[in-house]
């Protein structure tokens, strides 16, 4: 009997994720960071992406079940000094956070194990990038000035005192929302984005290295919204946390 | 080390001779050594002391000079703040900045000093930053070894091998518009025998912002990238803010004075003419660098590059710093103001002492204006003087409203000719011209509702005569005006703001 149960709550859990997740149809597109010279069609496979980043709620059931990642646990390789340094203890939210708000100051490490928690894993870029091309009504709107300029306006406005929580702004062409205008999120290959740390190096034998930098340049301006983003993970190191960097998980469509 | 102190005495020795050879010109003041020798003169050993925590100031401060004669270990934290402050009256925008401030906090330190830097980029911030600054050799002047998460410090380490003025920015990408958002300042690099001192020195930099909406409309305004690409500012500013340095916030000296400004132009796209109203510049350290030009009305300072300029203060008054593509200085903000106090110097500069008339080739028509004047000096003004030349003086200004047969226009202008309000009383007759007048009239049984401007441009005996005119043509019929009735009223009542005296 008690097992049953067990066996119900699981599948119900399961049933309660996987409706949290929107299934995104791949294919080819172009990515404002090309795989190599010339500017080839990226692939991206069929996969499924959270509707909404991890919340606050989300993330401390994942510190309780493995205290491991709690922040007096946690190893320092792992994640540094501000790792959910805004919780108030290591097992409590506080009360000037609320659970619905996207979890922030946590470090890529402790992200991937989330996402593995949950037999899931985090996005890559590519698959990023194309799920966040989309606006409300189109698969790939980043040729459209209104959809760039939210994204512009996000960078234009300092860090809010409170972040807001999930899911408040529409959801996109796929049913995914707060790609952009939230938080920043890790993606799987943060640290293989190939972005120089002085964005200004365009030429010399490093070329391919930073073929990325083709694009920074002002050729590539309708882009250089999403280019920032990159520009930001690329400052990044694996066991960083910032105040505005959350996730969200993927995982291959079966 | 003995090595290198007798290297240096070689340096100088040779400097000496050079100089010797070259001190033909009588007029010339004490040359400077014609070859500083650049980077490869400016390490002066390693660090000697205890490390020295750098002075930062915001601008329009400049830090004291170093008063070191050694070089020393400096340590400069500077902490990258993304803050939303107006860019003028009623707009706001987010500045990316070094500091707290645009442009950011000036760092001074001397020739030959080991700096150890710590960039530190606010945990509450959005963006990663770096620092790229033109006082240092080596790629990317700092840039890469910089580049720094919110939350997050980085540190590197440069020898300053070169003196000058040098700008910073963020390099991070898009460059453009990191810099666009203020991310820039001055670092000061000290000749090894420092800067003679002066009474005042001032920070001012400038930059060229670009936002969504039009200048000065009202609200948050984002960064517009396309008008960045266009150089099509919005704004161009000194120290990031339209009137940062006007009223209260003036820069300040007596006469007397020697005043030097640090400018700097961030850009991220103008190069600035940079001028001051008023003044010549004495001394000007062009591009920042070791020389001196002397005597300059203006001064080319390019984007990401800077200046030393610096004047003696010697008649008070408001001297108006601008960038003299002139539009910029007086419809996108680049205008300053500097203030000096102090007793009026008469025998330099008057003020304004004549204010006449001047018709050119109608400057015979307009004799009888100054026969009425002489005539009066002589006691010997009669009515028909003043109407003769109250009459030329109304055909020059009054008559383009009013008419020159005294009409009016129906709806628009009064009649002058036979008007019941004008001959109703003289003294408010005075006071019209002088002050103007504006709203709701009632002339002969007709209402007007218009502006007339104040005319007191004209001096006492032309009011008197041009009234004495209107008094006395088109059927109206009047005592004259004198002159001391109208000085009379000139000093009793306050002329409106922006009038002649």
């Amino acid at each position: 009997m008690r097992h049953l149960l067990l066996i119900a709550a699981v599948l119900c859990g399961t049933a309660a994720a996987a409706s949290e997740h929107a299934a995104i149809g791949g294919g080819q597109f172009s990515s404002v960071l090309p795989q190599g010279p010339g500017n080839e069609p990226v692939t991206v496979a069929p996969f499924k992406l959270d509707r909404h980043p991890v919340t606050n709620a989300e993330f401390l059931a994942f510190v309780l079940k493995q205290p491991r990642w709690r922040r007096d646990r946690v190893a320092t390789l792992f994640a540094d000094a501000g790792y959910l340094a805004h919780w108030r203890s290591a097992t409590d939210l506080g009360g000037d956070l609320r659970p619905q708000q996207p979890v922030t100051r946590v470090s890529w490490f402790a992200a991937k194990a989330y996402c593995e928690s949950r037999g899931e894993r985090l996005p890559t870029w590519y698959e990023w990038e194309y799920a966040a091309a989309a606006s409300e009504t189109v698969p790939d709107a980043r040729g459209d000035p209104a959809w760039r300029q939210r994204i512009l306006d996000w960078y234009a406005q300092p860090s809010p005192p409170v972040l807001p929580d999930v899911g408040r702004s529409p959801a996109n062409y796929y049913g995914v929302s707060d790609l952009h205008g939230l938080i920043w999120e890790w993606v799987l290959d943060f640290n293989a984005l190939l972005v120089s740390s002085d964005s200004r190096e365009q030429g010399g034998a490093d070329r391919l290295r930073f073929c990325g930098e083709g694009a920074l340049s002002a050729a590539d301006r309708e882009h250089y919204a999403v280019l920032m983003r990159i520009a930001f993970l690329s400052s990044l190191e694996a066991r960083y946390t910032t105040a505005n960097l959350g996730f969200r998980c993927a995982q291959d469509a079966r | 080390m003995s090595k290198r102190l007798s290297q240096v005495w070689l340096v100088v020795l040779c400097a000496l001779a050079l100089s010797a050879c070259s001190k033909q010109s009588p007029s010339s003041a004490p040359a400077a050594p014609a070859d500083t020798g650049g980077s490869a003169s400016g390490d002066f050993g390693p660090p000697q002391g205890e490390p020295v925590k750098a002075v930062l100031t915001s601008p329009p401060n400049v830090p004291p000079p170093t008063g070191r004669t050694h070089p020393a270990k400096v340590i400069v934290e500077l902490e990258v703040r993304e803050v939303q402050k107006p860019i003028a009256e009623g707009v706001n925008y987010t500045f990316w900045t070094f500091g707290g401030t645009t442009p950011g906090s000036f760092i001074r330190i001397r020739q030959g000093d080991t700096v150890e830097f710590h960039l530190k980029n606010y945990p509450d911030n959005k963006m990663p930053h770096n620092i790229d600054l033109h006082g240092v050799t080596g790629p990317g002047g700092g840039a890469a070894s910089s580049f720094t998460a919110p939350g997050h410090e980085s540190q590197f380490t440069f020898k300053a091998l070169n003196r000058g003025l040098y700008v910073y920015h963020c390099a991070t990408a898009p460059v453009g518009m990191h810099v666009a958002n203020g991310m820039y300042g001055l670092i000061f690099v000290e000749p090894p025998e420092g800067m003679p001192p002066v009474d005042h020195e001032y920070y001012v930099m400038q930059g060229d912002f670009y936002t969504v909406g039009k200048y000065r409309e009202k609200g948050d305004q984002p960064f517009d990238m396309q008008k960045a690409i266009d150089e099509n500012p919005t704004y161009v500013l000194f120290n990031g803010m339209e009137g940062s340095l006007t009223g209260d916030r003036a820069l300040t000296a007596k006469t007397g004075e020697t005043v030097r400004l640090y400018v700097g132009n961030g850009g991220p796209n103008l190069v600035s003419s940079f001028h001051v109203i008023g003044e010549i510049f004495d001394k000007v350290w062009f591009e920042g660098g070791t020389r001196f030009q002397e005597n300059v009305q203006t001064t080319l300072i390019p984007a990401g590059g800077a200046v030393i300029a610096q004047f003696k203060l010697e008649v008070p008054g408001s001297y108006i710093l601008v960038d003299h593509s002139i539009f910029r200085a007086f419809n996108k903000g680049a205008l300053a103001i500097l203030k000096a106090d102090g007793p009026e110097r008469k025998d330099i500069y008057s003020g304004k002492e004549v204010d006449a008339t001047y018709l050119g080739d109608k400057a015979l028509s307009m004799a009888a204006v100054g026969e009425a004047a002489a005539a009066r000096a002589a006691g010997k003004l009669t009515k028909e003087d003043q109407i003769k030349a109250g009459g030329l003086l109304f055909n020059g200004t009054c008559s383009v409203c009013h008419q020159p047969n005294g009409a009016g226009l129906p709806n628009v202008f009064p009649p002058l000719a036979k008007s019941d309000f004008l001959m109703a009383d003289k003294e408010r007759s005075i006071d019209i011209v002088l002050n103007g007048r504006t709203g709701k009239v009632t002339v002969n049984g007709a209402e007007y509702n218009s502006v007339m401007p104040p005319m007191s441009q004209h001096t006492d005996d032309e009011v008197a005569n041009i009234l004495t005119f209107v008094r006395n043509s088109w059927g109206n019929q009047g005592e004259a005006v004198s002159k001391d009735e109208v000085a009379k009223r000139r000093g009793a009542t306050q002329r409106p703001p922006g009038a002649a005296r």
